[in-house]
């Protein structure tokens, strides 16, 4: 480039003429928003998530002369449940430490070991669902199972499209193994798996526990 | 106070000369009041109004880029002064404002019954009220006089000067029941119940509409609030009670059926449970009170047992009520809807489940040591 | 075989031949004129063999110039369709007296208003600002484009389908008939069995899903992606109101996909959250819808109070007055909007406790915005104003937003909102907020910018014909509906029996006519405008003598906006530059890393326009198909890794050249 040397003229480093420009490319590391991105959008979600608690807040105790939390929930089954998700967390976390060592085979490993916690949390609720509906104590029974099954519901998909996106993101560390864009990808899909869990705390205490305790 | 108020009210007489306003001329006191609240504000906030509408033509006209003689100052960008001035003197105006809001939300919430019938009317304990039930119908308006036996559809009498008592309901959706010479409006919601105190001043026929849309035949939701003296609203009372016609439970389910323009009907005698009734959602035979389910509900519900007692708590969840036209026929077994099936008609394959042995519950039938509950709602509530 | 119901029932749902309406003639006229205009269209872009050029550098363009116009080009688009319906009601509110029927059915009309309000807020006024904002927020924060390129992209298009299906409403089946916020029973499957609701459902989440993520992608770009040098207080007044609109639709816009979430389950499998029976509660539907409904009228003006910001300034020749003041006004309303939403129901009859602080705290907002006010006309006092299309539009707007303020303050007194809350005292309070606020901040901002875009000026006369139409119109039209508030009258009446009235919708009707005659005028500006583009053509960039560091990059901008990074060292960044003798760089030219364009947001949009039509129609094959189909595409997009160049340094020199250049062939 002949033009070079002029830029150099034109940007003076005189103090009274500021520098009004980089010269360099000051390239933004590629994806280096979308950890905040993502993390934005799973504040919107958790809002999704406040709505649908302040529903079950308003319209938990309407039974309408059907069943109560007392006569509908099993909780030593609910307590297991929350076991296997709690513990996919963690597995999740060991998942992500041995990423950062750069093993693929190990990170492979606990996600399929989070995988088989996080499908066999969904086949409890399944079980739970199964069985309840089976009872009679269906989402259109009442207002309160209503409110019930769409909290319990939503979260339960979130942990499915969760598992959905954790068996694509374990295809493509075995494609392309643990490059910049899949390890970012794991962070935010840690994120997600442990934000799902933050919102089954809140669940299990204000559904179930209080439900039952009440 | 009343030249201030004359003159207040100058640029909208002049703005309404001609037309009838009916909010800025209003014939009962409720009505007047939130007039006055109305221009009080309207005057404090012209307070600030004016000047920056003024100063926006003045600067505007001033400082175009033509007038090279006015000063122009391209930095000046900040001043303390100015600054402070431009947020408190909105501020000071909302202060007067929320406090004159506080005061009249609390002296005028149409859940209180009123403290006067005219200025310096004091009404004394014991005053002779009359009450009204008031329901929202598809679409029409239903007036039940319960101290009286009566019933109208889409005309209302009151004597003037004798505060009225309103509970209003809905049978389907939500309405807003409004007649704007007496006072605001409250809306009309079904299983619930709000209320409005009010009294007409001044002998005449009012408009009454409904002010919150509810369907096709909104446009013709409207009834004569006739305004009478104590004399001739008891002559409209006599008249209205000669009639022979009875608001009777089956009656009020062939009335509640959609319906457009409807004349005035005058029904002299009506079933006295009947606008607790309709609150409760359970005009219909076999239907349970939502009174009785919400007592059920606080203690608890009914548990298992009660799981499939569905069809006596059906009300209008899968249909507009009293039509068959679009609705789905009526099934006699408790049914479930579902994605494929929405109009909830019976596919299960198995017959339901026999239910524990347990009180039959359901219309009318008084549940041990659940009597005396309460109303549905008295106040709805924003939680 | 066809004539089994069972099997055309599982093949095309509650989807039959009676759905078209060939019954109503007024629109079968329309889709006749939509489809000969359509046809045209087409036509004329095959005739010229566009098809390929708009499919990659517009439809598969993940630049955000590109989608700013698009979504422009939307909004403009709806709001053709969205007048059009204002103009029906006006009509058929001036002739429905004495005993006539008026020309609409009430199954017509009751869809006429309901569409109406929908199409305004959702698919004319956010397409719009949202549409500005995507233009000029990377352009003022010397950004190469927003934070997640495709991102943009995909919710222009779920926008766009949002859209298509409102459209679609119009030929196949109705739209609701619920009025546009769609208050339970009335929306529930008892009341509204027919498919109208379900078009509102479908439309507005798909589209919402487009807001929200669009949001997203708007508030990391603004919080990481700013040129060096530019701290929080000193990002120009637009990008600050962007981001507070963009913090409310992150946080209002979930609110709306739930409590339509909610509805569309009661409709659809029959739960009871807001039905009369078993339990439900229509008055948790109502505060839901408003706890978003009250920041969507401020996600709405936020961004016209920063347009006029900066026009203000800009012709005043001055710097904002109150900078830090504006700033703060601007988040306090932000956090306020979430504090007023029951002000919309004073009449459900909560307790006066309850009214009155929803009352108060509704008049606050007017003190920080009284506040934006005031730096407005400071900002012009000691300036040198020049009347150019976006200033007048900004003096019209100061005048008239007032009033409409008033008027709003007025409603948040309780006992004052029972006599005046439904009436058409309210339809005039919120057109005069919307149409002062957030219309002639979408005019002013269009007429502000569009050299930027373009690289010519719109043309003065046909602007200042359509401004003067516009604002006349717009008191013609709603000045009679205070009056009118103040007879008694409600809204969504079709028919009246008071003969009286009738001289005041006459009025109303005139008033849209001269706002008809505005935007008519208006289109005619821009295709002068088009045609004389030499004439108006600014070559350097910064027509105005603006501020702002958009102004600093050439009309159009290259597509990588700045061949160097931006360095700020104060808040009006290109007025700074000027006044202290920057000299644009002539050499010394990097490759530039950018997105790639890709086809996944249209194809998915697609894809969700046909999942929406299938599952309003009950087509439940085609909604299964059509969702997995959704997820294969999503996961698929996922497996392409590659999806940045580099702009290489010929490309960057070459543009840089022709723009040096222009500005010589100026000088």
């Amino acid at each position: 480039m002949d033009a070079t040397a002029t830029t150099m003229e034109g940007v003076s480093k005189t103090p009274d003429v500021p520098v009004f420009y980089l010269e360099e490319e000051h390239a933004h590391a590629e994806g280096g928003s979308t950890m905040l991105g993502f993390w934005i959008y799973l504040m919107s979600d958790c809002l999704i998530f406040a709505c649908l608690f302040a529903t079950y807040g308003v319209l938990g105790g309407s039974y309408a002369a059907g069943p109560s939390p007392k006569d509908l929930f099993d909780l030593p089954l609910v307590a297991v449940n929350t076991a296997m998700l709690l513990l996919s967390s963690i597995t999740y976390g060991f998942a992500v430490l041995a990423m950062d060592k750069g093993r693929v085979g190990q990170t492979q490993a606990w996600l399929a070991v989070t995988a088989v916690f996080g499908a066999a949390f969904i086949g409890l609720e399944l079980h739970e669902f199964a069985h309840m509906i089976q009872e009679g104590a269906t989402p259109q029974r009442s207002a309160f199972l209503s409110a019930f099954f769409t909290l319990v519901g939503t979260h339960g998909l979130h942990v499915t499209c969760g598992l959905i996106w954790l068996g694509t993101l374990m295809v493509q560390v075995a494609r392309r193994g643990l490059i910049e864009a899949n390890k970012r990808r794991l962070m935010c899909l840690s994120m997600f798996w442990h934000f799902l869990d933050v919102v089954w705390i809140g669940v299990f205490t204000f559904v179930y526990l209080m439900g039952v305790l009440r | 106070m009343n030249r201030i108020r004359t003159f207040a009210l100058l640029p909208f007489i002049v703005l309404l000369s001609g037309c009838n306003a009916v909010v800025l001329h209003p014939s009962g006191d409720v009505a007047v009041q939130q007039r006055d609240l109305v221009i009080i504000s309207t005057i404090l906030m012209l307070l600030i109004i004016v000047p920056v509408m003024a100063l926006t033509v003045f600067f505007a006209w001033r400082y175009r880029h033509t007038n090279t003689s006015a000063t122009y100052e391209p930095d000046w960008d900040h001043s303390t002064h100015l600054e402070l001035i431009i947020w408190s003197a909105p501020l000071l105006i909302i202060i007067c404002l929320g406090a004159l809001t506080w005061m009249a939300t609390h002296l005028l919430d149409p859940f209180r019954p009123i403290g006067r019938t005219a200025p310096g009317q004091v009404v004394e304990h014991g005053t002779k009220t009359l009450k009204v039930n008031v329901v929202a119908l598809d679409w029409k308006w239903l007036f039940i006089y319960p101290d009286y036996g009566i019933a109208t559809v889409n005309e209302l009498a009151a004597p003037v000067d004798e505060p009225i008592d309103f509970q209003i309901t809905s049978s389907s959706v939500m309405n807003s029941f409004f007649v704007p010479a007496l006072a605001g409006q409250v809306y009309a919601m079904p299983g619930m119940q709000t209320k409005l105190h009010a009294v007409i001043n001044k002998p005449g026929v009012y408009e009454g509409i409904s002010a919150n849309y509810s369907g096709a035949g909104f446009s013709g939701m409207h009834f004569k609030f006739h305004g009478l003296s104590a004399g001739d609203f008891d002559k409209w009372v006599a008249e209205v009670k000669s009639g022979t016609d009875k608001l009777s439970r089956e009656k009020y389910l062939q009335l509640e059926k959609p319906s457009e323009n409807v004349p005035v009907i005058k029904f002299g005698a009506v079933d006295a449970g009947l606008y607790k009734a309709i609150l409760n959602m359970c005009v219909e035979p076999g239907k349970m009170c939502m009174n009785e389910m919400s007592a059920i509900d606080a203690k608890g519900g009914l548990g298992l047992a009660g799981i499939r007692n569905v069809l006596p708590l059906e009300y209008d969840k899968y249909a507009r009520r009293g039509s068959t036209v679009l609705g789905p026929k009526k099934t006699p077994v408790a049914s479930i809807c579902t994605k494929t099936n929405p109009e909830g008609v019976n596919v299960e394959k198995t017959p339901p489940k026999p239910v524990k042995a347990m009180p039959v519950l359901g219309a009318g039938l008084p549940q041990p040591g659940l009597s005396n509950q309460s109303p549905a709602s008295q106040r709805p509530s924003n939680s | 075989m066809f004539n089994n119901p069972d099997l055309l029932k599982a093949i095309f749902g509650r989807l039959t031949l009676e759905s078209l309406p060939f019954h109503e003639p007024i629109l079968v006229v329309t889709f006749l004129a939509v489809a000969l205009g359509g046809a045209a269209v087409v036509g004329a872009i095959t005739y010229y063999r566009l098809w390929s050029y708009l499919w990659r550098e517009w439809f598969t363009s993940v630049d955000h110039k590109r989608i700013g116009v698009m979504y422009i080009v939307l909004g403009l688009v709806m709001l053709l369709r969205g007048f059009s319906d204002a103009l029906m009601m006006r009509l058929q509110q001036a002739v429905a007296f004495n005993g006539s029927e008026g020309y609409l059915p009430a199954h017509h009309y009751d869809q006429i208003f309901t569409a109406h309000g929908v199409i305004m807020i959702f698919f004319v006024a956010m397409p719009l600002v949202t549409g500005l904002m995507n233009y000029v927020v990377p352009l003022q924060i010397g950004a190469r484009d927003v934070a997640f390129p495709f991102l943009n992209n995909f919710s222009f298009w779920m926008t766009a389908a949002g859209a298509v299906l409102v459209m679609m409403s119009l030929f196949v089946g109705e739209f609701a008939r619920t009025g546009w916020l769609a208050y339970p029973p009335l929306s529930n499957i008892g009341y509204s069995p027919d498919v109208g609701v379900d078009y509102y459902i479908w439309s507005l989440q798909i589209a919402g899903i487009g807001t929200l993520l669009s949001g997203v992608n708007l508030v990391a770009t603004i919080v990481k992606m700013r040129a060096p040098g530019m701290t929080m207080m000193k990002m120009p007044v637009f990008t600050w109101t962007a981001l507070c609109t963009n913090v409310l639709i992150v946080a209002a816009f979930p609110v709306l996909t739930a409590v339509l979430a909610m509805l569309s389950l009661d409709r659809y499998v029959g739960t009871d959250f807001f039905t009369n029976d078993f339990g439900g509660s229509p008055m948790m539907y109502v505060n839901l819808i408003w706890i978003w409904g009250h920041p969507e009228v401020y996600i709405l003006v936020l961004p016209a109070f920063g347009v006029f910001s900066e026009v203000t300034s800009t012709f005043s020749g001055k710097r904002l007055f109150g900078y830090t003041s504006m700033v703060y006004a601007t988040v306090v309303i932000t956090i306020l909007s979430y504090l007023v939403w029951l002000h919309h129901f004073f009449t459900m009859g909560s307790g006066a406790s309850v009214n009155s602080f929803f009352g108060i705290t509704t008049m606050i907002i007017s003190i920080p915005t009284g506040a934006k006010l005031f730096n407005w006309l400071f900002t012009m006092y000691h300036g040198r104003i020049r009347y150019e299309l976006p200033m007048m539009w900004t003096v019209a707007f100061m005048l008239t937003f007032v009033l409409g303020g008033m008027t709003g303050v007025l409603l948040a007194v309780p006992p004052a909102d029972f006599v005046l809350h439904n009436s058409l005292f309210l339809i005039a309070h919120f057109h005069n907020v919307i149409i002062g606020g957030v219309v002639f901040g979408a005019f002013a901002g269009i007429a502000y910018w569009f050299p930027k875009v373009t690289g010519f000026k719109l043309d003065p006369f046909w602007g200042k014909l359509s401004f003067w139409f516009w604002v006349s119109g717009f008191y013609f039209a709603f000045m009679p509906l205070y009056v009118l508030g103040f007879m008694g009258v409600t809204r969504r009446l079709r028919v009246f029996h008071d003969p009286s009235l009738q001289i005041w919708f006459v009025i109303a009707g005139f008033g849209a006519f001269l706002i008809l005659l505005g935007i008519l005028a208006f289109l005619v500006q821009i295709v002068v405008s088009i045609r004389n583009r030499e004439a108006l053509r600014d070559v350097t960039g910064d027509p105005w003598n603006a501020r702002t560091l958009e102004w600093s990059t050439s009309s159009p901008p290259p597509p990588y906006n700045f061949a160097f990074t931006p360095v700020i060292h104060d808040n009006d960044a290109w007025w700074d530059m000027k006044k202290r003798g920057y000299e644009r760089p002539l050499g010394g030219f990097n490759p530039i890393h950018m997105p790639k364009n890709t086809a996944a947001g249209i194809i998915l949009a697609g894809i969700s326009v046909v999942f929406g039509f299938a599952m309003i129609w009950y087509i439940w094959w085609l909604a299964a198909l059509s969702f997995v189909a959704l997820i294969a595409t999503t996961i698929g997009h996922t497996f392409n890794y590659n999806r940045d160049f580099y702009i290489p340094v010929d490309e960057v020199v070459h543009c840089e050249r022709a723009r040096t250049q222009l500005l010589s062939g100026q000088a």
